[in-house]
């Protein structure tokens, strides 16, 4: 009997810790990053992104007093891993958005369990299809590849250059670049006359380059991530070729003008504006956003804050917002999602609305041009 | 004449990249040939002779002539106690475990270089200039010489090891019958571990020529070794001129495989002539066929 009532008081005991320790409990936001793996390059900087932008607002005082708990989780880039990982988060974790993934395979595979179990998520990925169609609870902040490829028509159209040759990497962001090249060629006047590939750990292209340049197209567009890009300028280099030599945004990082060093010169590419902040004129809306995500990087990490983390950035404050206005339950943080107009983050000026869930039309993307080791706005 | 000057390019390229996997070849086949092993770690001991020079380049500035002295020499050490602790204490081991051993190996020594230094890709300035030489209306870089070079250096110096010293006697007795030059009083033991070492100095070296033209990161072993591989099948994982011609025609196939028919089949026209090789020729292209007596 007097066992009895210890247990029956200590339970009563627990019980109350724990509600008090409700009326307090931050609200728990998930993500998923890989963080690790072939992906990490997008996955790093996301996870100390997200980690930085989250103590920065617990530091000011949290949203309208309640701290935010960030639970983050590394998928390694396995989009198996990644839906288990999200049903954690749902489930045990009990969060009530998700930021992430960072790859388009991972977002794909994570959908429909997010719209079961009808939990916002905000992917950082790029993919056209995470977002077309329109899936009620999922949301994208990295800019779509079809923006990029309109960026450079549209520069290619005014200079009058209609003949052009594809080089792309033989992976996923290749082929989504190669798909979008082709399939807004018509719109801008210009027509393919090579459309070649190489593959991701290829180390020399130059086979692909002669073939190229023996079609005479009045510029190339090159679609891949870090190293091909760089070896396929040396290798243009080498051969002589100067017909201007576009780049992907995959490419838009220091790190490329230091592998490609001086065949880096006069290579143009369109690239989110976390690159030329500096450059970008007073009246800029982002310049506010993108000054303050370089200073904090800076101060928190020690190194420049790229266009990935950029995608972090955006996630947590689009949450934040909302959170703000309606509250933190899933569906009222999936309503507000959706009523953001004129956010104007890293990625660009977000304005989502029920048919459109990325939210960012091609004044994301700037042109840039390598001008002694630096970057400059192509005008 | 266009077509003529295009086939030229395809076919310097080709032999450029073909003289790498030709020394890579090279360093499957001197392994091989001492202990009917596969040495699946072969890639890695590449990517150390390029990643240890940027490191000892940026890190301690030390001149390019000793930091790859110091690349070759660090990867050599990495190579020889690999044998002491992962392929000497297993006594009875069928080759086929010794096989796995060396893959595990080359996940451990990936995992290890990506915790120490990182997941980018660096480049290593080119050993003299970047200015593109004329070569019968093809270009090349003056890399490519220094290529071309190592290679021709590195088949004279095996044949002259292989065939005129003692040791290299003594490594080749090895591989024709263990327990015969075990009898003779050769330490078959001491002649793995050197064949660990010749192999693991022959790989890094290779690695540390290609890293001004081709980079390097932590996983740029991978598939330079399974190139060397092809070009050390091809030449019937002989120590000589068989490989070194496998992995130049390797190379030129598939630089004018991408040329004139697409570059999307490049790496399959690789590893078709792999295969090909494996169900007709499995002796190699320049090997006549072997007897084993009962």
């Amino acid at each position: 009997m007097k066992k009895l009532i210890t247990v029956a008081l200590v339970s009563f005991f627990v019980f109350c810790m724990a509600s008090a320790a409700m009326a307090a409990a931050p609200i728990k936001i998930g993500a998923l990053f890989s963080v690790t793996g072939p992906a990490s390059f997008l996955g790093e900087p996301e996870r100390n992104t997200a980690q930085m932008v989250v103590d920065e607002i617990n530091r000011v005082g949290g949203i309208k007093g309640r701290k935010i708990e960030l639970i983050a989780y590394d998928t390694g880039g396995d989009s198996t891993k990644a839906v288990q990982l999200a049903n954690k988060l749902i489930k045990n974790d009990q969060v009530v958005a998700i930021i992430g993934p960072s790859t388009s395979g991972e977002t794909m595979a994570v959908i429909p369990v997010v719209e079961k179990a009808q939990v916002p998520l905000i992917s950082c990925a790029a993919a056209i299809k995470i977002t077309e169609p329109v899936k009620p609870w999922v949301f994208k902040t990295a800019q779509n590849d079809s923006l990029a490829v309109a960026r450079i028509y549209e520069q290619l159209k005014k200079e009058r250059r209609t003949k052009i040759a594809l080089l792309t990497v033989s992976d996923g962001f290749g082929a989504s670049g190669r798909e979008q090249l082709k399939a807004q060629a018509s719109r801008y006047g210009i027509q393919i006359v090579a459309d070649d590939t190489y593959g991701p750990k290829d180390t020399d292209m130059t086979a692909q380059l002669t073939k190229i340049r023996g079609v005479h197209p009045q510029a190339i567009i090159c679609w891949g991530t870090n190293p091909g890009p760089a070896v396929i300028a040396r290798n243009a280099k080498q051969l002589g070729i100067n017909i201007p030599l576009y780049m992907s945004h995959g490419v838009s990082s220091k790190k490329f003008i230091e592998l490609a060093g001086d065949a880096a010169e006069g290579i143009r590419l369109p690239t989110g504006k976390v690159l030329v902040a500096d450059l970008l004129p007073k009246n800029d809306k982002q310049k506010k956003s993108l000054q303050s995500f370089i200073k904090d990087y800076q101060h928190h990490y020690r190194t420049e804050g790229d266009h990935f983390g950029g995608h972090a950035w955006d996630a947590v404050m689009l949450l934040r917002y909302a959170i703000e206005r309606g509250g933190d339950n899933p569906a009222a943080i999936r309503k507000q999602l959706e009523a953001t107009r004129n956010f104007a983050g890293i990625g660009g000026v977000f304005n989502y609305a029920a048919r459109d869930h990325a939210g960012l039309t091609k004044d994301a993307f700037v042109l840039v041009e390598v001008k002694k080791k630096n970057w400059t706005l192509v005008k | 004449m266009e077509f003529l000057k295009e086939t030229m390019q395809f076919v310097i390229s080709g032999l450029a990249t073909g003289a790498i996997y030709a020394l890579i070849g090279l360093s499957f086949a001197i392994i091989y040939n001492s202990t009917g092993i596969i040495n699946f770690a072969q890639g890695e001991f590449v990517m150390l002779g390029g990643v240890i020079t940027i490191f000892c380049i940026t890190a301690f500035k030390l001149p390019i002539l000793i930091a790859v002295a110091v690349a070759i020499l660090g990867t050599t050490a990495v190579g020889v106690v690999f044998e002491r602790l992962a392929i000497r204490p297993l006594k009875n081991a069928t080759p086929l475990a010794l096989i796995i051993i060396t893959i595990g190996a080359s996940i451990l020594i990936r995992g290890l270089v990506m915790l120490l230094w990182g997941k980018d890709t660096q480049a290593l300035p080119a050993f003299s200039g970047n200015d593109p030489i004329e070569v019968a209306g093809a270009t090349m870089l003056p890399q490519h010489i220094w290529i071309f070079g190592v290679t021709l250096l590195v088949i004279a110096g095996n044949r002259f090891f292989f065939h005129h010293t003692i040791t290299g006697k003594a490594m080749r007795a090895c591989s024709f019958n263990r327990k015969a030059a075990n009898l003779v009083g050769i330490s078959v033991g001491r002649m793995v571990l050197l064949s660990f070492g010749i192999s693991a100095a022959l790989g890094s070296l290779a690695g540390v020529i290609i890293a001004p033209l081709t980079m390097t990161a932590y996983d740029v072993g991978v598939m330079l070794g399974l190139k060397g591989f092809c070009a050390a099948i091809m030449g019937g994982m002989g120590s000589g001129l068989g490989t070194v011609l496998g992995g130049l025609i390797l190379g030129t196939l598939e630089s004018l495989g991408a040329g004139w028919i697409s570059s999307g089949y490049k790496d399959a026209i690789a590893f078709l002539i792999l295969l090909l090789i494996l169900f007709i020729r499995p002796q190699g292209l320049f090997k006549k066929g072997e007897t084993e007596r009962v």
